[in-house]
């Protein structure tokens, strides 16, 4: 659960990481019910619409603000966003 | 004159020059200003920006144009659609007091079709709940008994319905997150086939799940609604490409000849007045001309589990996004990693926090072909079950929610018992078919029962003539 924490970005404490391990395992032992099914030859079902690639039509149409994006935004300058140091603090 | 409470009323009274906007208006917020403060439905009222749209309609109207199919109805807004300007909070933390940059395109048709939203609804945050318990700004109370919930997640939509602080509400629906609160509210309320209306502008949570829908006094209300705000949008692109569903017309057409469809294998955990009340209605269609047929969809059973792999799984990857980067809050750290998680941390709340974790490991290497992979295959089984299904019965009828409206608090500290609530709504989801839930009478402490009718995808006319033939049954 600690490295599943990680990947999701989010800090636990050593309570929260116990309680979260307990209940996973209680509903991960509830969907074992689809664990004796027999699912050969189903494909796969990502989204329930048949689709293929959507294009639209090349025409000039008006984008976001980024005026008003940047303003909704934590921390802005220079027309760009702004973020604490990427590299070099970390490990 | 009295001011009329249902939409159709409104519009066509306000189209005609008969009832001012303005004073239907004045009305509904009235009943905000009375009874808000205990049932907490908004997360923001808008009563001058509604005051003023209300005024604009009657200059309108005065002037010989009409302001369109939803002239002068007072609308309420889930808050996880983005209102250009407006704060859009999905009752998260996180995203602070994040004004976004742009309507959501069903903001946009409601506003063109004369519509005035008077408030933005409370929601389990990012719709994960289904009892608008777990919000960052407090719970939502069902208006027809305040110690108890009103459903969720779009709990607050339903409630201002039900109290009669708007006409209209629109919620999302992504495993019953507007028919289950429509049901313990005694509202009316539609999740339509996928992609018949616009997910531009809603905050995603499980992609391939969510739909907006209505919610309304009555069966015709949530079918004007529908008419209004669905139809091709070129900028979702799995919105379908055809206009606007046609369902007003058809609502007298009856049930004479229809096949119903009665689940014979339906998971058990209904309790005994809900199945009540679904016996009736099934009397009443029977009465009204329909055949009731006895099918089966053996996958059905297996709905909850592969919605509680998918459904967190696609969360996982749309919550990704809130990083402290572009939206709303950030909490500072040296680093942007360490900037990432203490703003994640600090932002999401426990249920949000619990469906990231869990749709992480689905999708973590190593348990993506046991856990995520699997679910999709069960989805496709439960696809073709009801597509079996669908060849023997034109509809189904089947309970809304296993309960009527529980205690506040009651399930809270149960996530398992809370996903129960969803048993009889998920399956339309992962299909993508159209369902709604019809309030039909009460069941246990003279509250409000839910009978759901669904249909296959693109099917959801013959859906409202059947939900319109149980609310005529009524009398």
């Amino acid at each position: 659960m600690a490295k599943v924490a990680k990947l999701a970005r989010l800090t636990l404490t050593d309570d929260e990481l116990a309680a979260a391990t307990e209940q996973l395992g209680k509903m991960l032992d509830h969907f074992a019910d689809i664990d004796a099914l027999d699912l050969d030859g189903l494909e796969p079902m990502m989204q329930p619409t048949p689709l293929a690639n959507v294009m639209r039509e090349d025409i000039e149409a008006d984008t976001l603000d980024r005026d008003e994006v940047l303003a909704a935004a934590p921390s802005a300058e220079d027309g760009r966003f702004r973020v604490p140091p990427i590299i070099g603090l970390d490990e | 004159m009295e001011i009329p409470t249902t939409a159709v009323d409104i519009a066509w009274n306000v189209r005609n020059n008969i009832v001012k906007a303005t004073d239907v208006v004045e009305q509904h917020l009235a009943a905000i200003a009375e009874r808000e403060p205990e049932v907490h439905a908004f997360n923001l009222v808008l009563a001058d920006e509604a005051r003023a749209r209300a005024a604009e309609i009657d200059d309108a109207v005065s002037v010989g144009r009409d302001p369109g199919l939803l002239a002068g109805v007072p609308v309420a807004l889930k808050d996880n659609m983005c209102t250009r300007g407006i704060p859009t909070t999905c009752s998260s933390k996180i995203l602070g007091d994040w004004r976004p940059p742009y309507d959501a395109t069903v903001v946009t048709r409601l506003v063109e079709a004369g519509a005035i939203v008077v408030g933005k609804t409370n929601l389990d945050e990012f719709a994960m709940g289904s009892s608008t318990e777990n919000s960052a700004f407090g719970p939502t109370r069902n208006p027809l008994d305040t110690s108890r919930v009103p459903g969720g997640s779009s709990g607050g939509s339903s409630a201002a319905v039900a109290a009669k602080f708007a006409s209209l509400g629109f919620g999302s629906d992504t495993g019953g997150s507007i028919r289950q609160p429509a049901a313990l509210c005694g509202v009316v309320g539609v999740k339509p086939t996928y992609g018949a209306v616009s997910r531009l502008g809603l905050i995603a949570f499980g992609s391939s799940l969510d739909q907006i829908g209505p919610f309304a006094h009555t069966v015709a209300d949530a079918a004007l609604a529908l008419e209004a705000i669905s139809g091709h949008d070129p900028g979702d692109s799995t919105s379908i490409q055809q206009g606007p569903l046609q369902l007003t017309r058809q609502l007298d057409m009856g049930v004479a000849g229809l096949r119903v469809g009665r689940i014979t294998d339906l998971p058990t955990g209904a309790s005994p007045d809900v199945e009540e009340r679904v016996e009736v209605a099934f009397d009443a269609l029977r009465a009204a001309g329909a055949e009731i047929v006895d099918v089966e969809v053996p996958a059905f059973t297996y709905g909850l589990t592969a919605y509680y792999l998918i459904a967190p799984a696609e969360a996982s990857s749309n919550l990704a996004r809130f990083d402290g980067v572009r939206f709303g809050m950030r909490v500072d750290a040296p680093d942007t990693n360490a900037m990432y998680m203490a703003t994640r941390t600090e932002g999401f709340g426990d249920e949000v926090k619990r469906r990231i974790m869990l749709g992480t490991y689905a999708l973590s290497a190593g348990y993506y072909d046991a856990y995520y992979g699997r679910a999709q295959k069960v989805r496709r089984l439960i696809a073709n079950d009801f597509a079996a299904a669908y060849e023997q019965a034109d509809v189904l009828v089947l309970p809304s929610s296993p309960s009527v409206a529980f205690e506040i608090g009651d399930k809270a500290s149960d996530p398992l018992a809370m996903y129960l609530c969803d048993t009889y709504t998920i399956p339309s989801n992962l299909t993508g078919d159209p369902a709604m839930s019809v309030p039909y009478g009460t069941g246990e402490h003279g509250l409000p029962v839910g009978v759901q009718v669904i249909a296959p995808a693109l099917h959801d006319d013959v859906m409202f003539r059947t939900a319109a033939t149980l609310e005529r049954s009524l009398g």
